[in-house]
Formats: C-alpha cells, structure tokens, sequence
C-alpha cells in the first residue's frame, strides 16, 4: 500500500442511514425488500475519490508554495513547444518541473529534459485523461521542490480532461489558429472549466481563416471570466504577455 | 471514453459499500447525470455491462435520473433552464449565464441484496 495516499484503501465516506424514504421519482416495491432486497442510499458525486486527490494534492501545492498549471489543448495545439518555449525563457529565475501525460511513448518528457528541466512522463495506456492520484504519484516521484512551477500537460483531449480536477491552480487551454474558431462552442466543458486561454500560432493567422475576435467570442459566451492571450511559441517576440502572466501569478 | 474511467469509479464505490453496509450483489444502480455534465447517458449504458461484468454488479439494472441544467442570468438575474453552458438567457439573450445545477454525477442510491 502506498503512503501517500493509501492507494488501495477507500476515502469514500462513510454512507448515511437509510430511512426508507420513498420520494424519489423513480419507483421500486416494498415487497421486493421482503425478498432480501433493499435499498441503500449512496449520495456521493461518482468523481468523489479523484476530487479527494485533487484536493489533498491543492493542500499540498498551497504548503509548498507549488504553483501548479494544467496545460489541456487537442492533440497538436502546441502545449510542448509553448513549455519548452516557456521553460528557456524562465528556467534561470525559477525551478520548473514538467508531468507529461500521453497515451504512449516518452517523446515530449524527452523534449523537455533537453531543455535541462526535469520532466515524468505518465502514459495514460487507454486512459483519455491524467487524474489526481497520477499526479499526487508523479509529484513525490519527481522530488518537486518549494516554490517550484510546476507544468502539467495533459493528454491532447478537448473532452475527457475537464472533467478530472487535478489540483492545479488553473486549467489552461491552449487553441492553435490551424484549429477551427468555433473549438469553444464545440468543446464547452473544457473552455468553462479552464481560466486561460491561450491562443497559439497566429503566426500562422494570414494562412488561415481563424477569425481570432469570434473564437475570443465564442469562448467568453462560455465563461466570461476566461483571460485570453494571444502568441506563436516559435516566435519569442510574441511570449512577453504571457511570461508576464506566469510572473504575476 | 471517459465514460469507463466513470464507471470503475462507480464500480469502486459498489466495492466500499458492500463492505460497509454487508451485501453481495448489486440489483440496481441509481445514477444522477446533470443535463450539462460532460457525459454521455448512452455511452454510459454502454460502458456499464462491460465494466460490470464480472463483479458483484453483474447484470444490475442502470437507472439514469437526469437533472435539468439551470443558471441564473448575471444581467437580469433571472432563473434560466440550459440546455447547453452557453445557452444564452432566453429572458434578455445575454450570455455568460452562470450555471447552479446540471454539472454533478452523482450514484444516488442502490438496490441491494
């Protein structure tokens, strides 16, 4: 069993009484309860044990001044070449550690360490998402220090990622100019769910049709909170708004 | 198909339970799935006797309550139904309304032998 979270062992809470109460709207008999049936009341959100992970790993970043981004883009978006942009711009002023989350292979864990930096690669195997108790694993493993930034890259996945709170401080999405200006609209959850959003390759917008005003649009139609930038990750001229950003946060 | 990883939660969760409140089997499962959650009810049967198979859920019945999606509006403030997180308000067609239930996926209750 692990010590760290007790893999294994359930944090599920303890179950409430059951009071017979029949005021749901769905309907099963009392007889069937004469049969040895009977009914038990569950109550609990079917993302409870992830959310108990993500939470202790919050705790966790908050303690130790860990300042934890979840990078979620579709596949091809940019998120590895914007980290590796990110980290040669910042990796004299700060430490910066990487997860990478794929399906298979270690190909963007080893793009990061030729910059120097750290990097676990977690294959998800058929899994379409990294979840918090990856993440809790991967933290103890890679020997995070205080004060760190750590970047998390998530499997290219515009869906199932929303859904799995990892205990990072902001969910980032990245959305490349070669993808459509309609991905907010076609894939809400995760621009509801995500604070940033980063708008790569506009060095590429002339070969386009990616109008970026409708896609900021759409975008904010979902979540009018949601902070926008715009950059080209190959391009440093363009980085300066959002090493600005990581600054400030 | 986050919909499995759902479901070996959910098969987890039946595991605990049994231990805790003394059963064997599983006869029916009672999910609640809100309107905006991001999953789909189909895949969701789907997925259920495969991930079931074998366990102590083998052949339980899924029951699906779905829950509306509701938000109020942050420039009328009024109560809006959603469909969809970027409905907008169909009082004054703002957008941006904020959501306050239709999100959660909850296992409701279970019936047990």
């Amino acid at each position: 069993m692990c010590g760290i979270c007790g893999c294994g062992s359930s944090k599920l809470s303890p179950l409430k009484p059951h009071h017979h109460h029949h005021d749901d709207k769905h309907s099963h008999s009392h007889a069937q309860e004469t049969h040895g049936e009977r009914l038990v009341r569950v109550e609990q959100d079917i993302l409870a044990k992830n959310d108990g992970y993500a939470e202790q790993n919050r705790q966790y970043f908050q303690q130790h001044g860990i300042f934890a981004l979840n990078f979620v883009s579709s596949p091809g978006a940019g998120k590895t070449t914007l980290l590796v942009a990110t980290i040669n711009a910042l990796k004299n002023t700060r430490p910066i550690f990487v997860i990478e989350g794929d399906q298979q292979t270690d190909l963007d864990a080893d793009r990061i360490r030729e910059t120097g930096v750290a990097a676990l690669q977690i294959n998800t195997g058929k899994a379409c998402h990294l979840d918090a108790h990856d993440i809790g694993h991967a933290v103890q493993s890679l020997k995070v220090p205080d004060n760190s930034l750590l970047a998390i890259e998530n499997v290219g996945n515009l869906v199932c990622p929303s859904s799995f709170d990892l205990g990072e401080a902001h969910k980032v999405v990245v959305l490349s100019v070669t993808e459509g200006d309609d991905k907010p609209l076609k894939y809400p959850d995760m621009f509801h769910a995500a604070d940033l959003m980063i708008i790569n390759k506009i060095d590429l917008l002339p070969y386009t049709n990616f109008d970026v005003d409708r896609c900021i649009e759409f975008a904010k139609r979902i979540n009018p909170a949601i902070e926008v930038l715009q950059l080209s990750a190959t391009q440093e001229h363009t980085m300066g708004a959002w090493l600005e950003w990581l600054n400030q946060h | 198909m986050h919909e499995i990883s759902l479901l070996e939660s959910v098969l987890e969760t039946l595991e605990t339970q049994a231990k805790q409140q003394g059963f064997q089997q599983v006869k029916q499962v009672v999910l609640e799935i809100g309107a905006l959650s991001c999953v789909e009810a189909d895949a969701l049967r789907f997925g259920f006797e495969v991930v079931m198979k074998n366990s102590l859920a083998e052949h339980a019945e899924l029951v699906i309550i779905k829950i509306a999606g509701q938000g109020i509006c942050p420039k009328c403030q009024q109560q809006v139904l959603l469909e969809t997180l970027h409905d907008p308000c169909h009082h004054c067609g703002s957008f941006g309304v904020t959501v306050l239930q239709g999100q959660s996926m909850r296992i409701k209750e279970l019936i047990v032998i």
